[in-house]
């Protein structure tokens, strides 16, 4: 639904000739129809930069978009301005951003409204339209309140609405819940999840936080640096070995306690995760296990379970009950089996 | 001088500074209100960032800002009578009061929309709204507050300008308290225009904040109407009218 290949995005500081700071280093991206992917980065890694590229309020430096089937890229034209072809596909993606960018002029219901106007609809069924929105995101009492006598919650409902006025396929969602309180964010993603499955809509969001990637996103992207590090279905990422994104979505922790042991991660999901392994793993090899650490969330709308734990012995003499682990169908990371003791120790 | 000696000509001069300022004011908003927002969008990073016009512009309200009224009206004399067929009379005066006016109030103008947030106007963009909407459903609807201040304000400058139109033949209250109570030493009727000044800027100064504050209604979190908190006394909006005045 959303290709983008080989973006890249570079500004210029204005007046020191030949500073440049590149935002999008060549990103590829891909969401596919009715999916909610999730691009996670801290500040400064380039996801509002890719997002606003993506509805081309921001020109790319190279690279093309494309939305729908459609090359945004190659509608853009040379001019800074954007061409009424261009504008045409904008109305065609909705877009929510952090600080809500609702006007404050306007009532809750004329604020829906604007887009119907800038597409030309017509005045009754502009209301029509406007009222239903409202209502389907719950704020259908609220339509001649002010913006300014809302709640930052409602203050976000509107601007779904808003976005959703002119029937998109695609909604864009610049940190949507950044400035919410933690109940709020909550509220809004399940929002945004119940509209993505009501109405088919593909959802782009970028984040700085883990929690709405583990809520409601189907993919996620890992951006650093203006490049996509690491990217995938949630599922997929989770059971990568040694993926960051799985980790971060998933921490444990718990360090070794001495040189001859074997630490492993094991991760469970669906049917595994509610068979008795470890005390199974106990009891046939007659080995004490310790738990060094242990999460169950909810992932993408899947029970995952992650939990780190410690077996005596060197990896060589761990090899049996290991791959007794393995035929249970969970997934194990052995932690720093590989590297010679020698480098870790010249490590530290 | 009896009351009924001064009445008439009391009459004559209101109307007069009323039409003078009355005219000037609509052309300077009509004329001022189009530059202010040509100077936001013209600028670098705006919607039609063009250096050359903006430069251009800027330069032509600075001068037009920095030039003393008095000196303004004396160089613009021959355009006033190419324009009006005359230099004396209130009608005359009419056209340097507006022009000195539209740089006054262009730059007001040019101030109050950029106040206006840029994430509203990304937010019209992204629905797909080319920079007439962004100017008539965004930058002037937004900034209407501000430019309700910014009208008071010059409503207010213009009538100090017109005062000084009158000593040089434009009629009004200015003419009117220089010939009596300067050249005649008639020190009741001057301190009567005073008075009649004083009130007619108060005035327009309340009204201009009541129109203002009414429209930030919207600001305000609870429902009472802006007469209520004039009432009260609270000024939740009169502080960034001021500020932008």
């Amino acid at each position: 639904m959303i290709t983008t290949s080989g973006l890249t995005k570079v500004y210029r500081t204005h007046r020191s000739r030949g500073r440049e700071v590149t935002a999008l280093d060549g990103v590829d991206l891909h969401v596919r129809e009715g999916e909610v992917y999730g691009v996670i980065g801290q500040s400064g890694a380039g996801k509002s930069s890719l997002i606003r590229c993506v509805n081309l309020l921001e020109r790319p430096t190279s690279g093309t978009v494309t939305v729908a089937g459609q090359d945004l890229t190659a509608l853009a034209g040379r001019g800074p301005r954007a061409g009424r072809e261009l504008r045409r596909a904008r109305s065609r993606i909705g877009m929510v951003f952090q600080h809500f960018n609702l006007l404050s002029s306007r009532t809750v219901q004329d604020n829906v409204e604007l887009p119907l106007e800038i597409l030309g609809t017509s005045g009754k069924e502009r209301s029509r339209k406007a009222l239903e929105l409202l209502d389907l995101v719950g704020l259908a009492d609220k339509a001649k309140a002010y913006p300014a006598q809302l709640s930052g919650g409602q203050k976000q409902r509107v601007g779904i609405a808003r976005a959703l006025a002119g029937d998109p396929k695609v909604l864009l969602s610049d940190e949507a819940t950044s400035a919410l309180d933690p109940e709020t964010t909550r509220s809004i993603l399940q929002l945004l999840r119940d509209l993505n499955r009501q109405l088919g809509l593909t959802v782009l969001l970028i984040t700085h936080e883990m929690d709405v990637v583990k809520s409601i996103c189907d993919s996620a992207a890992l951006m650093e640096r203006g490049r996509i590090v690491e990217s995938g279905t949630v599922t997929d990422l989770l059971a990568t070995p040694g993926s960051e994104l799985a980790a971060a979505l998933f921490p444990v922790g718990g360090e070794a306690s001495g040189d001859d042991r074997t630490v492993v991660d094991v991760t469970f999901h669906g049917e595994s995760a509610t068979q008795p392994v470890i005390s199974q793993l106990s009891r046939t090899y007659n080995i004490d296990i310790s738990i060094l650490g242990a999460a169950i969330d909810t992932v993408g709308g899947l029970q995952v379970g992650r939990m780190r734990i410690e077996l005596p012995g060197r990896y060589e003499d761990n090899v049996v009950p290991i791959g007794f682990l393995r035929e249970q169908g969970l997934q194990i990371d052995v932690v720093d089996h590989d590297e010679p003791t020698l480098v870790k120790e010249g490590a530290k | 001088m009896t009351w009924s000696e001064m009445q008439p000509l009391l009459e004559q001069a209101c109307t007069e500074t009323l039409i003078m300022v009355g005219w000037s004011t609509l052309i300077a908003v009509v004329g001022g209100l189009p530059l202010g927002i040509l100077l936001v969008l013209t600028d670098r990073g705006g919607l039609l960032q063009n250096t050359v016009v903006n430069k251009v512009i800027g330069q032509i309200v600075n001068i037009g800002r920095s030039l003393p009224f008095i000196i303004l009206m004396v160089a613009l004399m021959n355009f006033t009578r190419w324009v009006t067929g005359t230099t004396i009379g209130s009608e005359a005066a009419i056209v340097p009061l507006a022009i000195g006016g539209i740089p006054f109030f262009a730059r007001l103008v040019e101030t109050a929309v950029r106040e206006v947030d840029h994430g509203l106007v990304e937010a019209v963009q992204a629905m797909g709204g080319n920079t007439w909407t962004i100017v008539r459903k965004v930058l002037v609807p937004e900034a209407l507050p501000s430019l309700i201040a910014s009208t008071t304000t010059t409503v207010i400058a213009l009538i100090g300008y017109s005062a000084m139109a009158g000593t040089v033949g434009g009629g009004g209250l200015g003419d009117l308290a220089v010939r009596y109570g300067y050249q005649r030493f008639e020190t009741g009727l001057m301190w009567i225009t005073v008075a009649i000044l004083a009130v007619v800027i108060s005035l327009i100064q309340f009204a201009g904040d009541f129109a203002a504050r009414a429209l930030h209604r919207r600001g305000a979190r609870s429902g009472p109407g802006p007469k209520l908190r004039l009432l009260k006394g609270e000024k939740p909006a009169s502080a960034e009218v001021g500020k932008a005045a």
